[in-house]
């Protein structure tokens, strides 16, 4: 199984790249081809032409920057998750990454290419859901800015316009007192999971429940945010003992119907115990981290 | 300097001059498009240690060595690798012919049976203990979900998993006589 024939583009610049993708009728976006490739492989996908950002400057430059951490689309997965100083402004995007796929697929893959596919089940848009990020988009007239909230639209399909490149993507730093993780299943390690969830749960200066913030993904047709999870942390009674009921709020969201690997209850029950097991992972290191920063604040 | 066109049977695309250097050679080629980095390496290169599975990422069967890192042949365009410098299952072989560390361990354990799968667990085992040396003191399902990204259909994985830890000391073994003579 071969590709079909395409023109193959290789900008210099990121105009150059926009205007490759207004001047042909269909085009895709070459970053680290690991979700591209398959499809030209098997024919799936038939492009007239292959636009390369290999050689577009900045597209992989990844910053830390006041309450943001910047990462340039082109940044292959695994350079970001090796970044310790990424890693120490936002924990749960390293060990969102250890989820998707296999370091040889990583090593290849992009941040934006993973977000700009927006596979269903993939870690990354519900990584981004889950913080609230934004990414860039560059087109014909410009740059605008999109929230996370409003990218997802279907499974594989965005709210990037056809001639737009995606040229960053923007995670905020974790906050204090905040405890995050990222639990899925899957039947092999590396495999996409049956569900998956990405949580943070931010506590108040008594130490109990602020907020928290909480998506999962493989569970409907765009990663989601779980809202009847986080209006129920809002409750001044929320606190570990009822996690078992809040994370049972979760079910509803699952819209996929039995498929080969399980059927919808079975989901629905596996979303609802990983929402359990993020949110107890969460608050322990919430109060871990809360303790830590209390016991510096009296040391010094 | 090797230096040669591609051309499939079938087609008559137009085609893209790239430079790149293979297991230490420097290689000129005019290839497609759309021809991939697996089949170039096999039919243009007449390396055929690099084998082809699935085509689509899943098996790892095709896993060669991109600027230092381990990544699918299958799923890379060899006209993205202008410039790069790509490492194949025939350079793994020392100068005189000896076998490597891991392709000795493969052997040693029996990690093999048809060989179909081998060369690309050679490649991404090398990767993996290039990067990670202490794989040695790993367990089992730790060394297992580590290699998870390579398919076999033989052997059932023991031997594959005995391989890379043995693989494992080995280099580390090495590492540490090489720091102590450095020292002492
Ligand atoms: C065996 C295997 C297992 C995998 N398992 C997982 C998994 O468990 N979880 C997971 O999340 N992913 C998984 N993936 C997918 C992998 O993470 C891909 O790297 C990722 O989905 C796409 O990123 P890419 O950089 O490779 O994009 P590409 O393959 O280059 O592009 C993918 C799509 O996005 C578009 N695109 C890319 N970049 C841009 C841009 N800058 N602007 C606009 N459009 C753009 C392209 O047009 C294309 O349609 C797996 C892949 C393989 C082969
Ligand atoms: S042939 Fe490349 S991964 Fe299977
Ligand atoms: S030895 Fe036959 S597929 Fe692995």
């Amino acid at each position: 199984m071969k590709p079909s024939r395409f023109e193959y583009v290789l900008p210099r610049s990121i105009e150059e790249a926009v205007a490759a993708r207004v001047e042909h009728a269909d085009t895709v976006v070459l970053s680290g081809g690991q979700s591209l490739v398959p499809t030209l492989n098997f024919r799936l996908s038939n492009p007239e032409a292959v636009i390369d950002l290999r050689l577009v400057p900045g597209l992989d430059d990844v910053r830390v920057e006041g309450e943001w951490i910047h990462v340039g689309g082109r940044t292959r997965q695994r350079d970001l998750e090796l970044d310790d100083a990424v890693h120490a402004a936002n924990p749960l995007i390293r060990e969102t990454l250890h989820h998707v796929a296999h370091p040889v697929i990583r090593n290849r893959g992009t941040v934006g290419g993973s977000i700009a596919h927006a596979d269903p089940s993939a870690e990354l848009p519900c990584l981004l859901l889950c913080l609230d990020g934004e990414v860039v988009a560059h087109g014909p007239s410009g740059a605008r800015t999109i929230d996370a909230q409003d990218l997802f639209e279907f499974i594989l399909s965005t709210t990037l316009e056809p001639d737009e490149i995606l040229t960053e993507v923007r995670f905020p730093v974790l906050p204090e007192r905040t405890g995050w993780c990222f639990t899925e299943f899957a039947r092999r390690h590396g495999d996409f999971a049956l569900a998956g969830v990405a949580a943070t749960l931010t506590l108040a200066d008594d130490g109990t429940i602020a907020w928290g913030q909480l998506a999962a993904c493989g569970v409907t047709t765009t990663p989601v945010r779980l809202v009847a999870v986080e209006d129920a942390l809002l409750d001044d009674a929320a606190d570990p003992s009822r996690f078992r009921e809040i994370a049972a709020l979760a079910a509803d969201v699952v819209t996929v119907p039995d498929d080969e690997s399980c059927s919808s209850a079975y989901r629905r029950d596996l979303l609802v115990g990983l929402v359990e097991r993020a949110l107890r992972t969460s608050w322990q290191r919430a109060t871990e981290r809360a303790t830590a920063r209390t016991s510096r604040e009296v040391t010094s | 300097m090797t230096s040669s066109t591609y051309r499939s049977p079938v087609n008559d695309d137009p085609t893209l001059d790239i430079s790149l250097v293979v297991n230490g050679r420097p290689v000129e080629a005019s290839v497609s498009p759309r021809l991939l980095l697996s089949d170039f390496l096999r039919h243009h290169l007449g390396l055929t240690g690099t084998h082809v599975g699935c085509e689509h990422g899943v098996c790892g069967a095709c896993t060669v060595h991109i600027d230092g890192r381990a990544a699918r042949s299958c799923l890379t365009l060899a006209v993205q690798l202008d410039g790069a410098t790509v490492r194949t299952v025939e350079d793994l072989e020392g100068p005189d012919g000896s076998l490597s560390p891991v392709q000795a361990a493969f052997r040693d354990c029996h990690g093999l049976q048809c060989g179909f799968c081998t060369p690309g667990f050679l490649m991404s085992v090398t990767a993996l203990l290039d990067e990670d040396p202490d794989v040695a003191d790993a367990s089992d399902a730790e060394i297992r979900e580590r290699i998870a990204g390579n398919l076999c259909r033989c052997t059932g994985y023991q031997g594959i998993v005995a391989a890379t830890r043995q693989a494992a000391e080995t280099l580390r073994d090495a590492k540490e006589q090489a720091d102590g003579t450095t020292q002492g």
